[in-house]
């Protein structure tokens, strides 16, 4: 209703005509009605709209219909107007539509909230007993096992992982230019999740593996608790041979889990070689990479690493001494001249 | 009694209809001249601007009350405002600003990252209490989250005073025994106001969010050093 208001309120051109229309009411609606013949047929529809749309301007565009029959031959001295009317019609459609899927955009996503609502339908039992059987590979590949598709579970995984991150993220002293912290970690978890559960699911689609996204997306969801646990434990205690243990510990039992539970719903040699050593590969080296990429010790071997190429998100320790630093920075200086 | 005789006439036709005497009977009767004085009174047009703005902080104070002594009460639900939250989002943003130590590149994103925290926070904690079949309205939601950032406001002021006199091993027993009080009372305050919309069985899963949210806002504040 705002727009087709607003409209009425401005005296621009086409506007100023277009209220002449509705407010002389009796010429316009001939002229209409005469256009539209060599217009199209939709500016019937664009009528019917225009006067569910204006209740103010019903009664006046009732009088006009009204009038029609009374003043037949003034037609062809309105004409100019009647175009002009139409534009104004026109301009006050796409301003109204463009109000309306806006407004219906907004208002879709919050109403679009019950159809995500089976996906979070669990019990706190259930929650735990699926985030300790991450944990739990099960030797069964000949017949297909059960993945839950839940959404819950996975989503508070990554969040908690996203403040984890953050956690290690500030222990380390990271420095992220052109962005922040918060931003970086909820890139990089949510970018992790969806990207590659996006990516394991086309890999399945290709090698006809029976899984749904929605079931990769719980699988690598609560792949992630093992991650969460071990980069808990690892940002605060500071031993890499800990480190490499849990790693291969924990991070293994949940990737194995993952993949015993592809496997079960892959049919033969290459395919499962396949999806599962894609799967394995990413889930590892991302475990790896949350713990150096943001751990204390490490941080130069990751400036040279990714310097040059990564010059937005280059990170600089704030502990090293003057020396690194110039070095960093003659890095950057470097890598400019060089672009 | 004679009036309560006459105005049971028109029920004529149910006075079989027996009601035990251990049922009370309750109602609320509105009657339409209250409704007409009381617009006289809610009228805002002539008054001072001075007593808008002074009725309006009063209401936020009076929420503040609620939070500090969380009962389960629904005021600040029935009336929500999301004046005070912002009022306490940008305390503590402020509060948390100019920390890190080279202030000159971190400066703002500080500010816009407690921003984005606490209002995207509460907005993810928010849909998921609806997701989870919370009967809450959304902005309802946001405010007791909002509100209930307050003890952590105050522990981040009383944070700064102790940084104030120096930054030992005693200043961090301090600010850490302070941080984990606010925690547990923002955690708890908005659990006492958010829990009863929840269905009963579901209450761990509503909850941990919250724990997680007011968790990580603690713990900046925790982790805060002023620049020197």
């Amino acid at each position: 209703m705002s727009a087709g208001s607003g409209s009425r309120n401005t005296n621009t051109e086409p506007w100023g005509s277009f209220d002449d229309n509705l407010i002389q009411g009796g010429g316009s609606a001939v002229i209409d009605m005469e256009n539209m013949d060599d217009t199209s047929g939709s500016s019937f529809e664009d009528m019917g709209e225009m006067h569910q749309r204006m209740k103010e301007e019903e009664e006046v565009a009732a009088e006009a219909a009204a009038t029609e029959d009374d003043n037949p031959d003034d037609g062809e001295f309105l004409g100019m107007k009647g175009i002009k009317g139409q534009l104004g019609r026109q301009v006050a459609d796409e301003v109204w539509q463009a109000g309306k899927r806006q407004a219906s955009k907004a208002f879709n996503l919050y109403a679009n909230i019950d159809i995500l609502r089976p996906y979070f339908d669990v019990e706190p039992v259930q929650v735990r007993s699926r985030l300790i059987e991450s944990m739990i590979p099960v030797r069964m590949i000949n017949f297909p096992q059960k993945i839950a598709g839940e959404l819950y579970g996975p989503l508070m995984l990554v969040f908690t992982l996203v403040a984890i991150l953050l956690h290690g993220m500030k222990t380390s002293g990271t420095v992220i230019r052109e962005g922040t912290l918060m931003g970086t970690a909820i890139g990089t978890c949510f970018g992790y999740w969806l990207g590659v559960s996006s990516f394991i699911y086309f890999l399945a689609y290709l090698v006809n593996a029976q899984i749904t996204m929605l079931q990769m997306l719980s699988l690598l969801g609560y792949g992630l608790f093992g991650h969460c646990a071990v980069l808990l434990i690892t940002y605060n205690i500071h031993f890499h041979f800990l480190f490499y243990v849990l790693w291969l510990l924990v991070g293994g039992l949940s990737t194995l889990r993952m993949v015993a539970a592809l496997l079960s719903r892959t049919v033969g040699q290459t395919p499962r070689l396949l999806l599962c050593g894609t799967l394995s590969l990413l889930h590892m080296l991302f475990l790896l990479y949350l713990h150096f990429a943001y751990h204390k010790i490490v941080e130069g071997l990751l400036d040279t690493l990714e310097g040059p190429n990564l010059a937005p998100m280059q990170r600089v320790a704030r502990d090293v001494p003057e020396l690194t630093l110039n070095a960093t920075l003659r890095n950057l200086g470097a890598s400019l001249r060089v672009h | 009694m004679a009036a309560a005789e006459e105005a049971s006439k028109p029920f004529a036709g149910l006075s079989d209809v027996s009601i035990s005497e251990d049922i009370p009977v309750e109602g609320d009767i509105s009657v339409p001249v209250g409704s007409s004085r009381r617009d006289d009174e809610f009228s805002t047009l002539d008054e001072p601007v001075k007593e808008t703005i002074l009725r309006d902080l009063r209401a936020v104070g009076n929420k503040f009350v609620h939070v500090l002594y969380p009962k389960r009460s629904s005021a600040l639900l029935r009336d929500w405002d999301l004046w005070g939250p912002l009022l306490l989002c940008v305390t503590l943003a402020l509060l948390l600003q100019g920390g890190a130590a080279d202030s000159d590149d971190q400066g703002g994103p500080q500010f816009a990252e407690v921003f984005v925290i606490v209002w995207f926070g509460s907005i993810i904690i928010t849909l998921n209490s609806k997701l989870l079949g919370g009967t809450i309205s959304f902005f309802q939601s946001l405010c007791v989250l909002g509100y209930c950032i307050m003890p952590l406001t105050v522990a981040m002021v009383v944070c700064r005073i102790v940084l104030m006199g120096g930054s030992g091993a005693v200043s961090f027993a301090v600010r850490l025994a302070v941080v984990t009080v606010s925690f547990g009372w923002s955690t708890f305050a908005s659990t006492a106001f958010l829990a009863d919309s929840q269905p009963p069985n579901r209450k761990a899963l509503v909850v941990y969010p919250v724990f997680l949210f007011y968790f990580v806002i603690g713990w900046m504040i925790l982790t805060f050093s002023p620049s020197q």
